[in-house]
């Protein structure tokens, strides 16, 4: 099967939703149990940190958090780009049902962050590199939330949702660059979350395990929101109601 | 804008009548330009009466405040500016001109730079006075207002032409290019900071300068496509 | 093992409360997150049953 029979297969949703179905099931299971044995293994197995006690275990979720949502919004955008171009109705599906998930893991990397600031800097804000380009990234996902709910028309809110995600990605690394770079020039913490010289295997694979385990969660909720939009504007369809 | 087939005109001629068109229109309704403009100086005056009348504390914050105005201005300026064409169906006529219509764009959207830009750039003695800036320190404000003005009011236009007839547009573009002005913002105020303590600030407009080619370059062909998205409603 | 006690494991070294309560709001919110997309999918396919019997019950009579 040459390569754009195969892209334009996995762009029917009556194809993606056998396969969703299928994959659903061990995409939870993964996710439940590489979360179950990471968060275990890092809450009580790994050392604690010389430095950070054992705040430090909030690592755990908060790097898989942070890096889910920007991974989220890269996704997002080459989605509804792909769906913009080519007028592929699946992949602006599963570029809309990236936003809300995307804008929750960067509010959870956000939380997460706040809370391990506490013990660690003994404020809850500190207005750190990482933690400001993840509230600007929460920012433009807001912003595609909302252009999306502002516009009745679904094709044309995938082609808006497109240009501003287009616009967003190209920005993102230049608000990254920004905002790191302000860092320095206002210097003020000179502790940093995440910074250690070299963390030891046990404290870093469990870290490996949770990451996987968020990956495969948001692989099965994506899979979830994007056949709910399947059921939501295919509803009509015979194939849908031969299914159900 | 009627352009007809028949007699329709070389592209240079386009560009010089949308020029004009847009040029006249804008002064005709001044206050669609002038209202951003007394905003930007309500808004500077708030902070001495907001925070303190304090000359030190008002020097290290006046980047800041002036730059956050010139962004919320801007943004107030071009917030409408294709709502007009939208309503009355000349949008259209502009689509489907002969003429690539993200080159017409260049025309139009020049007209708002000037007419947003310029006014700031007159008028910033003013405020820079106002909140205690030195000779050395003004200079760098204009420099990066001539820098990045452009680019944020570019930005601008792309969050109005994506909110175009949209019944929620007003706080939505605020939402949507806020956001992306941040790298402008934290660059131009650095410049500022810069200058006030003595250093180098070749490097941030160069930054400033790099954007703004990058912005003219891609943004106004984006700007273009959200229109046609927008206008096949 | 890193803990000697279940009572100095809840207590993480003094730091229980923010460990403890950053793991549960993730976990409420990822909860939330699968809550929403099953109750969704409930209703989507209650709606769909809903119209193929609509149409069943066209074409008999």
């Amino acid at each position: 099967m040459n390569f754009s029979a195969y892209f334009h297969r996995w762009g029917s949703p009556k194809y993606f939703h056998t396969y969703a179905t299928r994959l659903s099931p061990w995409l939870a299971g993964f996710s439940v149990v590489l979360l179950g044995v990471g968060m275990i293994w890092g809450l009580a197995f790994s050392p604690s940190d010389y430095q950070q006690g054992d705040s430090f275990r909030i690592i755990y979720i908060h790097v898989p958090a942070a890096s889910l949502g920007m991974s989220i919004y890269v996704l997002m955008a080459v989605a509804s780009v792909i769906a913009w171009v080519w007028k592929i109705k699946l992949s602006d599906m599963v570029a809309q049902s990236c936003a809300p998930l995307g804008a929750v893991f960067t509010v959870i990397a956000l939380i997460t962050g706040a809370i391990w600031g506490k013990p660690t800097w003994g404020t809850w804000w500190e207005w750190d590199a990482r933690l400001t380009s993840m509230l600007i990234l929460l920012f433009l996902y807001l912003g595609i939330i909302a252009l999306r709910s502002a516009i009745e028309q679904r094709e044309v809110a995938a082609k808006a949702a497109g240009v501003l995600a287009l616009v967003g990605l190209v920005n993102l690394p230049i608000i990254k660059y920004s905002v790191d770079w302000w860092k320095t020039l206002h210097q003020s913490s000179t502790f940093k979350l995440l910074e250690k010289p070299a963390m030891p295997p046990e404290m870093w694979l469990p870290l490996l395990v949770t990451m996987a385990g968020f990956y495969c969660l948001f692989a099965w909720l994506l899979l979830r929101y994007t056949t709910n939009e399947i059921l939501e504007r295919e509803a009509k369809s015979q194939w849908l109601q031969d299914r159900y | 804008m009627s352009l007809k087939a028949a007699d329709s005109p070389v592209l240079s001629r386009a560009l010089w009548a949308i020029f004009c068109r847009e040029w006249l229109m804008q002064w005709r309704q001044p206050m669609e330009w002038l209202n951003p403009l007394c905003f930007f100086i309500m808004m500077i005056a708030l902070f001495p009466l907001g925070v303190s009348p304090e000359k030190n504390l008002l020097q290290l914050i006046a980047p800041g405040v002036i730059w956050a105005g010139i962004l919320l201005s801007t943004l107030l300026a071009v917030e409408n500016c294709f709502k007009q064409e939208y309503e009355d169906g000349s949008l259209d006529q502009l689509l489907i001109t002969p003429h690539p219509f993200f080159l017409l764009l260049y025309a139009k959207l020049l007209v708002h730079i000037l007419l947003i830009g310029l006014p700031v750039i007159l008028l910033t003695p003013v405020w820079g006075s106002m909140l205690f800036l030195d000779t050395a320190q003004l200079k760098v404000l204009l420099i990066t207002i001539l820098l990045g003005l452009p680019t944020i009011s570019l930005m601008s236009a792309l969050g109005a032409a994506l909110t175009v007839g949209l019944r929620r547009g007003g706080v939505l573009i605020a939402l949507l290019v806020l956001p992306l002005n941040i790298p402008i913002l934290i660059f131009a105020t650095a410049a500022m900071q810069a200058a006030a303590q003595g250093m180098s600030v070749q490097g941030y407009f160069a930054i400033l300068g790099a954007l703004l080619v990058l912005a003219v370059t891609f943004l106004p062909a984006l700007i273009a496509a959200a229109l046609r998205i927008m206008v096949s409603r | 093992m890193a803990f000697s006690s279940w009572t100095d494991f809840v207590s993480m070294g003094g730091h229980g409360v923010y460990v403890w309560s950053a793991y549960g709001v993730t976990f409420l919110l990822l909860l939330a997150c699968v809550w929403v997309g099953q109750r969704r999918a409930k209703k989507l396919i209650q709606r769909i049953k809903k119209i193929a019997e609509r149409k069943t019950y066209a074409s008999r009579s």
